[in-house]
């Protein structure tokens, strides 16, 4: 059995924020440190000073990677894939752990690094390329492919700094696309140019994998890696959640973090944002009958019932925003929109949303709800907290093609 | 091939091989530096030649001409002067590059791997093509005036300016280092390199400080450049004598500079990423 091309056992990475950041050592910081220490310790004590926290990006981290496997690591925002990649890239050393590594890794971390937008396309070609790792020769084999693929070609000389953002984008993205290494490393550089060039490049890295090579790919673009790679890695602040196939950890990630039916939002959350003194509490998706459900069916009435805390008599504002499973807002509702005023009938209120025929695709969706008070300032916001789904296949009917569906009226002119 | 990823554990050496495997990069960045210093501007490379020259003129007129300061052997005071202005002007070019290399390439520190030393190390190149360019004009000068070099001066001279650049470059990846986290190095260095510039015999010559032997002993030892100045000139323009000592002195403490900042480069370079 061969050894895998990556293994990463254990690996931890410390950051320092807040104040009393700790300088990185030297000799003169360590002698300065014990005696600063014991003032520090004096402060602390008898003054606010603020402290220096540990922040853990990553925390036993632990995976391998075998030659050939098309891996895609995937999370929410803040969940430490970019560090995991620098970590890999030695751009930045972990605090903890080893990484074994068979092959040459080559990083894209950034599009366009060491562009400079004096020089002209061509001189960056060669620059960039020589940055990415390779060689002047390998640089001249593949010139007149990386512009084919860039679609530059009468602007090769004139300086990048003249090009729209796209062709900037285009060109970087056409030297990275043709390094050649054992391992390749992408973070989230897909999210440029327009949809057509983002499919070309998806190709190229389809490729890439195709030929044999080993592709570890960061992205938030769910569709991408599900059509690039067979395996996924989920990871969750710092730590990792899962590691399976790609479908199923993508649908993992998707439905973390959402209940379906009822939600409790009394506590911590996730995807929770606003301090103000009225509070969401609880979040129900029921049917016309009041009863719990989580799965609809087109058409069908949907009622939504909210809990709201605070004082009685007070005025708010509630927006609830309904996404689907690409992120995408499909609907969005809120009182003012509608005309209505909302005051709390006792500390503790129930609203109750009713959206009388549910104009949705089959599919999954997700719930944001958005608290204001009175003045529209916003109080309290949880983020894709409840989950339903809507079902039509008993009703025989398929999927538009459109983000909403509306039924039509079809007549034939007589005569 | 097989490597591993581990955090750092105390003394790390000099990754040579990996430096060489970079070579490419060396020249692509130095190329870099050099192309777009003059893009879009009329006089170009012209430059490089304009501002030495105007340099030499005003300070022979204001320090020779009104001070009444003298070479003390003899020499014609500018090219007296101009010696001691171009290897100056390397060791300062050199040291402003090469302490602002990693602050300036931050985003390519933060986004790629390649041993940070390049950075410095391509900024000391850019100072070498300058230096070789306002070499010339010295040697132009040395023709007006009917000079020529002596076998040893010769000889000695690639001595000379690697001194200078051990000199240079290690007080610059001290520098550089510093800099990446501290800020104030952006500010505090060239106001230094001003005033060092009036405590090394680029203007007048070392004996213009015999009678203050504390600080001439202070200033041979502590800043190599005089030692290399005063060589150079004693080498090269043949009026004063060659002096063996000094050249040991200035050799060995260029040296341990920059053993010193190499290693200090090293011992810091791996958080550059994170703090820069």
């Amino acid at each position: 059995m061969t050894l895998p091309i990556i293994e990463i056992e254990s690996i931890g990475k410390k950051y320092q924020i807040g104040a009393n950041r700790e300088k990185y050592l030297s000799l003169r910081d360590q002698l300065a440190k014990t005696t600063q220490g014991a003032r520090k310790r004096f402060m602390a004590k008898h003054h606010h000073v603020p402290q220096a926290e540990d922040f853990w990006a990553l925390e036993d981290v632990s995976f391998s990677v075998k030659e050939g496997e098309a891996v895609g690591i995937i999370g929410r925002n803040g969940a430490g894939k970019s560090t995991l990649l620098k970590i890999l890239s030695q751009i930045t050393p972990p605090t903890k752990g080893k990484i074994t590594c068979r092959g040459r890794i080559a990083s894209l971390l950034e599009v366009g690094t060491g562009f400079h937008p004096e020089l002209t396309g061509r001189e960056n070609i060669f620059l960039n390329g020589a940055i990415l790792g390779m060689t002047r020769g390998e640089i001249r084999r593949k010139f007149d492919e990386i512009v084919a693929f860039a679609e530059v070609d009468k602007f090769l000389d004139t300086p990048v700094k003249r090009y729209s953002s796209g062709m900037y984008v285009r060109l970087a993205f056409a030297v990275a696309a043709h390094l050649d290494p054992e391992i390749l490393v992408i973070d989230e550089v897909l999210a440029v140019g327009d949809a057509e060039f983002q499919k070309k490049c998806l190709n190229k890295m389809g490729n890439v994998a195709k030929q044999g090579r080993t592709v570890l790919f960061v992205s938030h673009n769910m569709g991408a890696v599900a059509e690039l790679c067979s395996r996924g890695i989920l990871l969750s602040r710092g730590v990792l959640r899962a590691d399976a196939k790609a479908s199923e950890v993508i649908g993992q990630y998707l439905s973390s973090g959402t209940g379906t039916g009822m939600i409790d939002l009394t506590g911590n959350v996730e995807e929770r944002t606003g301090s103000g003194p009225l509070r969401i509490t609880n979040l129900m998706t029921m049917e016309k009958s009041r009863e719990t459900r989580s799965v609809f069916e087109f058409g069908e009435p949907l009622l939504v019932a909210i809990g709201v805390a605070g004082k009685a008599g007070k005025e708010f504002i509630l927006g609830v925003s309904i996404r689907n499973h690409l992120g995408q807002v499909i609907l969005h509702f809120s009182n003012s929109d509608d005309r209505e005023k909302l005051l709390m009938a006792e500390d503790q209120t129930s609203v109750t949303l009713e959206i009388p025929s549910l104009p949705l695709n089959d599919g999954k969706y997700f719930m944001t709800i958005w608290l204001g008070d009175g003045m529209n300032i916003m109080n309290d916001r949880v983020g894709n907290c409840l989950s339903f789904v809507v079902d039509s296949t008993h009703q025989g009917q398929c999927k538009s093609q459109g983000l909403v569906r509306v039924p039509g009226k079809w007549i034939i002119a007589k005569g | 091939m097989e490597y591993t990823i581990r955090p750092p554990k105390g003394f790390v050496r000099i990754n040579w091989p990996e430096l060489w495997r970079y070579r490419d990069l060396f020249l692509v960045l130095a190329w870099r530096d050099l192309s777009v210093r003059y893009k879009q501007t009329v006089l170009g490379v012209a430059w490089a030649i304009i501002q030495p020259v105007v340099t030499m003129v005003i300070f022979t007129f204001i320090f020779n001409r009104m001070a009444n300061i003298q070479s003390g052997d003899g020499t014609p005071y500018p090219i007296f002067l101009y010696t001691g202005q171009l290897l100056w002007q390397y060791f300062s070019g050199t040291l402003t590059n090469a302490s602002n290399a990693m602050v300036a390439n931050a985003s390519l520190v933060q986004k790629v791997y390649f041993p940070r030393l390049i950075l410095p190390i391509t900024a000391a190149m850019t100072g070498l093509v300058d230096f070789a360019i306002a070499s010339l004009i010295l040697a132009g000068m040395m023709i007006y005036y009917g000079m020529m070099p002596g076998l040893m001066g010769l000889m000695v001279l690639p001595l000379l300016i690697l001194t200078a650049i051990l000199c240079s470059m290690g007080v610059g990846l001290f520098m550089a280092s510093l800099n990446v986290k501290y800020r104030d190095v952006r500010y505090a260095l060239p106001f230094a390199i001003n005033i060092l510039m009036y405590i090394t015999p680029v203007i007048y010559p070392v004996t213009m400080l015999n009678n203050h032997p504390g600080v001439k002993m202070a200033m041979l030892w502590l800043n190599p450049m005089s030692g290399v100045i005063s060589n150079v000139r004693a080498g090269l323009l043949g009026h004063s004598l060659f002096q063996w000592d000094i050249l040991g002195i200035s050799l060995l403490v260029s040296t341990f500079y920059f053993v010193i900042g190499l290693y200090y480069f090293r011992a810091t370079e791996r958080y550059f990423a994170d703090i820069a």
